[in-house]
């Protein structure tokens, strides 16, 4: 079942693009010739039992880890040649939130807004950021104190403050209540409107259903990559995606 | 290298340093406690040492003697001895810590302008407080030399020998070394734990919470990450430094004979060496807690074997060896001798030599660790 259907939902040239992405560590093959291609405004699913090889996928294309062979661009830098150069045009939102929890929200967006070399303009994105990522209320508040939600979207401001044009979530909802869940993708969706490529792992496969793409992936294989409907019908007909997810996860035991 | 993102981190560094009163105020409390604990007890504890005598003379000359003894601060005399036995024993006992031993003749030998001996027992377990007891009592018995000589001037007398011989003999700590130089130790200590303790502690902290794994998907370079996570410290800890000199200074009149540039220079050495040690062990541990008891397996050693209060010479030959892989051994002998000495590299230059390769060395390898760990 190899559903390895192309097409695009969203318009323009790729903004990743994965070609036989491979990654072996050791004796075990993490990721094995991976190939897909994303486009702006597209969110995109990267699912899979723990251990698929998801987070590994995610890293080479982050430009964190080299791989065994293979290629990837994302927002058109080599991820080998210039893995700096795609830190720079990327954002990045992980489960864990990588927010000071000792520094106010204020604080944290600054912090950001100069590690991503924001100088002049930084004041405004910060700003900005406040007001897209409903924060005015809490600016002021240690993120220690705050709400999962609340949390969420300040890891998600910091991470778009350089306005990246692909964004990668991992896991980006774990861990969140419905309600801030269901505003932090309607931001989303906001962004990808907006022209952002939305690369995202996740374990909800209520989400995933309202995802553009999905590429399912086990043991480090591609599975199934196309609409969640195309992936559904390569898995066989009546297959939800729990369906779909639950027998990866049986036939990696 | 960005200076923008360099300055940024720091920044960061320094208001979550701000924000943790309890640590920062540790952090400028630590120093300045140890040290007022170090040197006000060392000196209660040298000042008025119980001290037994066993006049044998019983004369004016050996009451005078006694006198002067007491009168030196160092000893308050608790009993009297009635035999030599019975002045040991109560050394022994502990209930002195010295006991003076005048001989029937000292009177009359001192009278007569012969020669005369007194000899003090000194309980040297506790060398700190032996050392200025010892030194104390040379220092009457040279004031009665002084004395006597002035008395019998003209009068050839004494043979040739200083009138009046006080002989020490330190009982349980034959070797006595005169290395007390507490200043110069808490301010290597200071160095070494707080760097070590700090940078661990602050990296680790990084890690334990996800945000290190946050920063290497930024444009961050980790040499940039390092430094500005360090930078702060070294700030901390040249505070520390130069509060605990001050403090040494003009609280404990400790001197300081040479250069506070060099002192300065090699302590900015000094502090490399501890951040990667602090970093290295960073890389061996997995949360906060062990990063503070890996710390303190090498603290405690460091402590016992730098020479930061037990001489290095009095220490079996292994031991010794195991001090020479602190860079605080080095340190010390820097301090103390641009301190109290007032030497300069001319003299310091091996140590000072070590003390560069020892924080290349374990910088480089860290900083290697440690980005291997963020792969």
């Amino acid at each position: 079942m190899s559903g390895t259907s192309a097409t695009a939902v969203a318009g323009g040239e790729p903004v990743v693009v994965a070609e036989r992405l491979t990654k072996r560590f050791a004796a075990t093959l993490a990721v094995s010739e991976l190939s897909f291609a994303i486009r702006p405004g597209e969110i995109f699913g990267i699912l899979g039992p723990n251990g698929s090889g998801k987070t590994t996928a995610i890293r080479m294309l982050c430009g964190l880890l080299v791989p065994t062979s293979g290629a990837a661009r994302v927002a058109g830098v080599d991820v080998v040649a210039d893995p700096d150069g795609v830190k720079r045009a990327i954002g990045y939102m992980s489960q864990m939130f990588g927010l000071y929890t000792d520094l106010t929200v204020d604080e944290n967006l600054r912090f950001y807004a100069g590690v991503y070399g924001l100088e002049r303009e930084w004041r405004a994105r910060v700003e900005r950021a406040m007001r897209d990522m409903l924060l005015e209320p809490v600016r002021g508040r240690l993120v220690g104190v705050l709400s999962g939600g609340f949390r969420q979207r300040v890891a998600l401001g910091c991470a778009l403050l350089h306005r990246p044009r692909v964004l990668f979530l991992d896991e980006p909802t774990a861990g969140v209540d419905p309600a801030a869940r269901r505003t932090f993708w309607g931001i989303i969706r906001a962004l990808a409107a907006d022209g952002t490529a939305i690369v995202v792992t996740t374990h909800y496969m209520d989400e995933a259903e309202r995802f553009d793409r999905l590429a399912f992936l086990s043991r480090g294989i591609l599975k199934a990559v196309g609409t969640p409907a195309e992936v559904k019908t390569a898995f066989g007909a009546g297959f939800s995606l729990e369906d779909i997810f639950v027998q990866l996860q049986e036939s990696e035991r | 290298m960005n200076a923008g993102r360099l300055r940024t981190i720091v920044w960061k560094e320094f208001v979550q340093m701000r924000r943790d009163r309890a640590a920062l105020g540790m952090m400028l409390g630590i120093p300045v406690v140890q040290l007022l604990l170090f040197g006000y007890a060392i000196r209660m504890d040298v000042r008025n040492l119980p001290a037994a005598v066993w006049d044998e003379s019983r004369t004016a000359q050996s009451r005078e003697l006694v006198q002067k003894l007491e009168a030196t601060g160092n000893f308050r005399l608790k009993r009297e001895a009635h035999s030599y036995r019975e002045a040991i024993g109560l050394v022994d006992a502990g209930s002195v810590r010295a006991a003076f031993v005048i001989p029937p003749a000292f009177g009359r030998d001192l009278k007569r302008g012969r020669p005369t001996q007194v000899q003090v027992l000194v309980d040297a377990s506790d060398p700190t407080a032996s050392q200025s007891a010892v030194s104390a009592a040379m220092l009457v018995g040279q004031g009665e030399n002084l004395e006597a000589l002035e008395r019998h001037a003209g009068a050839v007398a004494f043979a040739g020998r200083l009138p009046v011989d006080l002989r020490v003999r330190p009982l349980y700590n034959p070797a006595l070394k005169s290395s007390i130089f507490i200043v110069p130790g808490i301010i290597g200590l200071i160095l070494s734990v707080v760097n070590m303790i700090v940078t661990a502690m602050a990296v680790v902290r990084e890690r334990e919470r996800g945000t290190l794994e946050q920063l290497i998907v930024t444009p961050l370079t980790r040499a940039e990450i390092m430094i500005g996570k360090i930078a702060p410290y070294v700030l901390v800890a040249y505070t520390q430094m130069t509060a605990v000199l001050v403090l040494g200074h003009f609280v404990f009149h400790v001197p300081v004979q040479g250069s506070v540039l060099l002192i300065y220079a090699v302590s900015l050495v000094f502090i490399v060496a501890n951040l990667g040690l602090g970093l290295f062990i960073s890389t061996v541990v997995k949360n906060q807690a062990q990063s503070m008891q890996a710390s303190y397996f090498l603290v405690m050693p460091m402590v016992l074997l730098s020479g930061f209060m037990f001489p290095r010479e009095a220490m079996p030959h292994v031991a010794r060896e195991i001090g020479l892989l602190f860079p605080l051994t080095y340190f010390l002998q820097v301090l103390r001798g641009i301190l109290l000495k007032g030497v300069g590299l001319r003299e310091l230059w091996p140590q000072a030599l070590v003390l560069s390769l020892y924080a290349a060395l374990s910088f480089t390898f860290s900083v290697r660790r440690f980005q291997k760990k963020l792969e």
